[in-house]
């Protein structure tokens, strides 16, 4: 067990849960492109009782959606615990900051921090993209305001630190294949307490991924949630594996995929394949949970985390 | 060297309509050399701007030059006589050079014929890529000699991100991943260590987000300047 791991840091249920040794389920729950709480209201009562904590993504794919924090405290009062987003395409260090600080005041928790998607990939191309810091440094300044009490500047905090539960992501799957596990090594000492991963198909490349974080003892200081999702169609791995950034999809799957699709199976067979995964990640050593990404498909949810015998989640 | 790319024609002919003496002044030094600024452009502009407005019935006058650099005051001075009879001035060389124009000739409209858009170099032939974004807080000895400031796509300090596959990047195809390379160079220098190091937020007030920035040489300056 490492250092630390017991003291708990932010209090959310996803961190407590961790911390005591239980298997994780978090899931995502996009915002709406609309100024609706009810569309939010409507994906937590979907997914509540179905994971721990649900992801409330920051403009994903860099298209402009309601803000994850503002939607994260809607997602609260809906009695479900959001893990807000925050990415460093949009806001310089100030900003990020500032928006921090609001969103521990609004009772948020757990923070996922990321660069974010390139401006390129979303509905205003033409926007400046901001990049004034990156993740590694974002997780940085969050444990450093939660633990040191400092801004980035350095300038001390003499009012109430924001208290998160600090995430990062990890791609296992990203070039080159040899610094993966070295750059989980420097979010960590960076601060992450807990890491998503990119979504996993190519099992193989995990396992020999998490051979690497285990040979260098990472596993034991933070908590790897492994990334997983259904696919909907052959259309949709088509689309995995050439249009999405970082992703693998072994021939395997394709050929699954295109086959049920071709029988008009597809969602089931991706669900299916969702399934194997979660089964399969679960025996590796040093995966403390899951991570569900049905991006739009939030109905999948509860059908996946039930028969996977993740369901009812437990309590701490 | 600073590159530059042509305006399309139909913007230049937009912005010179209203001028019946027109002068197309090319500079001899980065846009020369990157194929958009120099004599041979002025000339093919030129010719283009006549063509077009004979095409159109109308009567104008475009003469040409060339000056070796835009950007010095030196080198301007004797341009004065050239287009001192022009009602506009339609400077192919980089944003630098056109202000220097407009600063020096006040009277006479000058126009900008070209977009000026990196600073970088040719990689092959006809190929040019950015490498230097003028951050003013060089970092190149820590990277191997690569900048991600100007190469990777977020400027990320402690790349590769989680979209680095096969050696290029997520957000362009035919765009190599910068961090990617940086990491085969470190690796080839025995330098991989260097990458383990969290690089701490960059201090950007040298950047262009504090533009106008100055440079003073102390020892070259004649006069002592106010402020």
């Amino acid at each position: 067990m490492i250092e630390n791991r017991s003291d708990i840091k932010s209090g959310s249920n996803l961190e407590k849960l961790l911390r005591s040794g239980k298997f994780a389920v978090t899931a995502e729950l996009g915002p709406p492109r609309g100024a609706d709480r009810s569309a939010i209201e409507k994906k937590a009562k979907i997914l509540k009782g179905y994971g721990d904590a649900f992801n409330i993504t920051d403009c994903q794919t860099a298209v402009v959606r309601m803000s994850s924090i503002a939607s994260g405290r809607i997602v609260l009062d809906a009695g479900v615990e959001p893990i807000i987003q925050m990415t460093c395409r949009d806001r310089n260090r100030i900003a990020i900051q500032s928006d921090l600080l609001g969103a521990a005041a609004l009772g948020l928790k757990n923070l996922l921090c990321l660069t974010g998607d390139h401006q390129k990939f979303g509905d205003h191309p033409m926007a400046k993209g901001v990049f004034d810091i990156d993740s590694v440094q974002l997780i940085q300044m969050v444990k450093t305001l939660r633990d040191e009490k400092r801004f980035q500047s350095g300038q001390e905090l003499k009012a109430s630190e924001p208290k998160f539960f600090i995430g990062a992501a990890e791609n296992p799957f990203a070039d080159p294949f040899k610094f993966r596990a070295v750059r989980l090594a420097k979010k960590i000492a960076a601060g992450a307490d807990f890491i998503q991963t990119q979504i996993i198909y190519n099992i193989k490349k995990f396992h020999e991924w998490m051979n690497m974080v285990a040979d260098m003892g990472l596993h034991e200081k933070v908590f790897i949630l492994a990334g997983v999702a259904p696919l909907k169609s052959a259309g949709m791995a088509k689309h995995m594996k050439h249009n999405v950034p970082g992703m693998d999809v072994p021939d395997e799957v394709m050929s699954r995929m295109t086959a049920a699709s071709a029988a008009k199976k597809g969602k089931e067979e991706g669900i299916k394949i969702c399934l194997e995964v979660i089964e399969q990640v679960r025996e590796i050593r040093g995966v403390a949970g899951v991570h569900v990404m049905a991006v739009e498909w939030e109905e999948a949810v509860p059908e996946i985390i039930q028969q996977a015998r993740l369901f009812p989640r437990p309590t701490v | 060297m600073i590159v530059a790319a042509s305006k399309p024609f139909q913007e230049i002919k937009q912005m010179l309509s209203e001028f019946r003496k027109i002068c197309v002044l090319g500079c001899g030094s980065c846009v020369t050399i990157c194929h958009t600024g120099g004599e041979k452009q002025v000339a093919e502009l030129a010719a283009q701007l006549r063509l077009s407005a004979k095409l159109e019935g109308r009567q104008i006058e475009v003469k040409e030059d060339s000056t070796l650099r835009q950007c010095e005051w030196e080198f301007i001075d004797n341009i004065r006589e050239v287009i001192e009879d022009c009602d506009a001035v339609l400077s192919i060389a980089c944003g630098v050079g056109v202000q220097y124009m407009a600063e020096k000739f006040p009277k006479i409209r000058i126009f900008p014929g070209v977009n000026t858009t990196f600073m970088g170099g040719p990689t092959e032939q006809g190929i040019f890529w950015e490498r230097c974004a003028g951050c003013g807080n060089c970092i190149l000895a820590t990277t191997g000699g690569l900048c991600p400031v100007s190469r990777c796509a977020k400027s990320l300090m402690n790349g590769p991100c989680g979209g680095s596959q096969n050696g290029r990047c997520e957000v362009s195809q035919e765009t190599p991943c910068v961090w990617n390379q940086i990491y085969d160079q470190l690796d080839t220098q025995q330098l991989l260590k260097t990458m383990e190091t969290i690089v701490p937020p960059k201090d950007w007030t040298t950047g262009a987000e504090n533009h106008p920035r100055k440079m003073v040489l102390e020892h070259l300056v004649v006069k002592k300047q106010i402020n």
